[in-house]
């Protein structure tokens, strides 16, 4: 399987990928290209230009932000999964790209990408939102900060603008527990549903990964657990606004189940008795 | 056409490439290492795995051009001097493979590995080798292998 042809341009500069995005109307982005490159061999994508960001090295990067950890778009999973900051300052997000994939994958694959691809069965996004983490996107008018919880706005669709791109992820340093519980059939699959969980000051954030056209936060959990629910009345509540998809890994019921069993598990891991 | 230059088993090589080309094309047709297998064609098989600046990467997601400049290695480039990497002897000696496909795969992938982390449990080498799939399922000697080349 072959990509339909495209034009091919490299980037040396974020300014200059703005730029190049702007030259076409339906010009992708390519990091690692370990969402886009799959779509394009099965000709579910068909860019017409490619701008190739992979190269901009200083867009890698894990670096201590004070009260948060800023991280470079083109940072690779494997790059997350050994960082020692990140070990100490945010386990959460370091244990859940080690999820990503298999190892292959995690050499090749960005957070930057991973994210701004918005697949609602990725593990990254789930951790974000449950870390509440702040998304910093760049295009012709600068900066801007996106929560990420206003990120994902449906199946595969995102906040970015057309020539926007993705140059930062800020995530809390994590002074309590946090858990990601993924549920698979096979090693190196997209989930069939995960959960992440992340405790802070403020109380539990519980996200979910495929149960809905994007990554969800359980809210009725976060209430329950709010108002005093102990562990599994609080989890029963998982599915609770959700509409998961069917397919062949399971249906929707039985995702509605597995979301319930993972989230109490989750629980139990980051807010042990 | 693109104008690629990059070092393959050792080699310098310059490739005319087209953009959509994937590595693993690159490598076979236009460089005639068969050595690297097409399986799936998804990124779920592992067998196309090849390293690229020394770490194990599929090569059917990867563009030729993504590869500019980079160091390659293929399973042609791992023996040296008509002598075994330690890793194929070890494939070798205990068996740790039936069809053979997936071979070159699981060999580089086990050098990855090896690479980064010399002295893996036997759980991290069944981790390690998530990515790559034996229709065989001759698992357990292909881990027994890795445990061999590790303590070699």
């Amino acid at each position: 399987m072959i990509p339909a042809r495209f034009d091919y341009e490299v980037a040396g500069s974020v300014e200059e990928a703005v730029r190049l995005l702007g030259e076409s109307d339906d010009a992708k982005l390519l990091a690692g290209g370990h969402s886009l490159l799959p779509l394009m061999r099965l000709r579910f994508a068909q860019p017409s230009l490619l701008v190739d960001i992979g190269r901009l090295s200083d867009l890698a990067y894990v670096r201590d932000a004070g009260d948060r950890v800023a991280i470079g778009a083109l940072t690779r999973h494997h790059d997350l999964t050994t960082s020692d900051l990140l070990a100490r300052a945010c386990p959460l997000l370091a244990f859940t790209a080690g999820q990503v994939g298999d190892p292959q994958v995690r050499h090749r694959g960005t957070i930057g990408g991973s994210v701004a691809h918005g697949d609602p069965a990725s593990d990254l996004p789930a951790a974000l939102l449950a870390l509440d983490a702040e998304l910093v996107a760049t295009g012709p008018g600068g900066e801007r900060t996106i929560p990420a919880a206003d990120f994902f706005r449906g199946f595969l669709e995102t906040a970015l603008a057309p020539q926007e791109l993705l140059t930062e992820i800020r995530v809390p340093k994590l002074g309590g527990g946090s858990a990601y519980v993924k549920f698979n059939r096979r090693a190196q699959d997209w989930a069939t549903v995960a959960v992440a969980v992340a405790v802070t000051n403020g109380g539990a954030r519980v996200a979910l990964a495929n149960m809905g056209p994007t990554p969800l936060r359980a809210t009725a959990v976060e209430a329950a657990l709010a108002g005093g629910a102990g562990l599994d009345e609080a989890a029963a509540a998982a599915a609770e606004g959700t509409s998961p998809p069917s397919d062949t890994n399971g249906s929707a019921d039985y995702r509605r189940h597995l979301a319930t069993v993972l989230t109490r598990r989750a629980l139990e891991k980051a807010l042990p008795a | 056409m693109r104008r690629i230059s990059f070092t393959v088993n050792g080699a310098a090589r310059e490739v005319d490439v087209e953009p959509r080309e994937l590595l693993v094309y690159v490598l076979r047709e236009r460089l005639g290492l068969t050595g690297t297998n097409v399986g799936c064609d998804t990124s779920s098989c592992g067998s196309c795995t090849v390293l690229v600046s020394g770490e194990s990467v599929k090569s059917c997601t990867m563009l030729g051009v993504q590869a500019d400049g980079l160091d390659v290695t293929t399973i042609e480039g791992l023996a040296t001097g008509g002598a075994l990497h330690p890793v194929q002897q070890a494939f070798h000696e205990h068996h740790g493979l039936q069809c053979g496909f997936c071979t070159p795969g699981m060999v580089l992938a086990s050098v990855s590995l090896l690479a980064e982390t010399p002295s893996p449990s036997e759980a991290e080498i069944r981790e390690a080798l998530e990515g790559n799939l034996c229709r065989c399922t001759g698992y357990h000697n292909i881990v027994r292998a890795v445990q061999a080349a590790a303590s070699a």
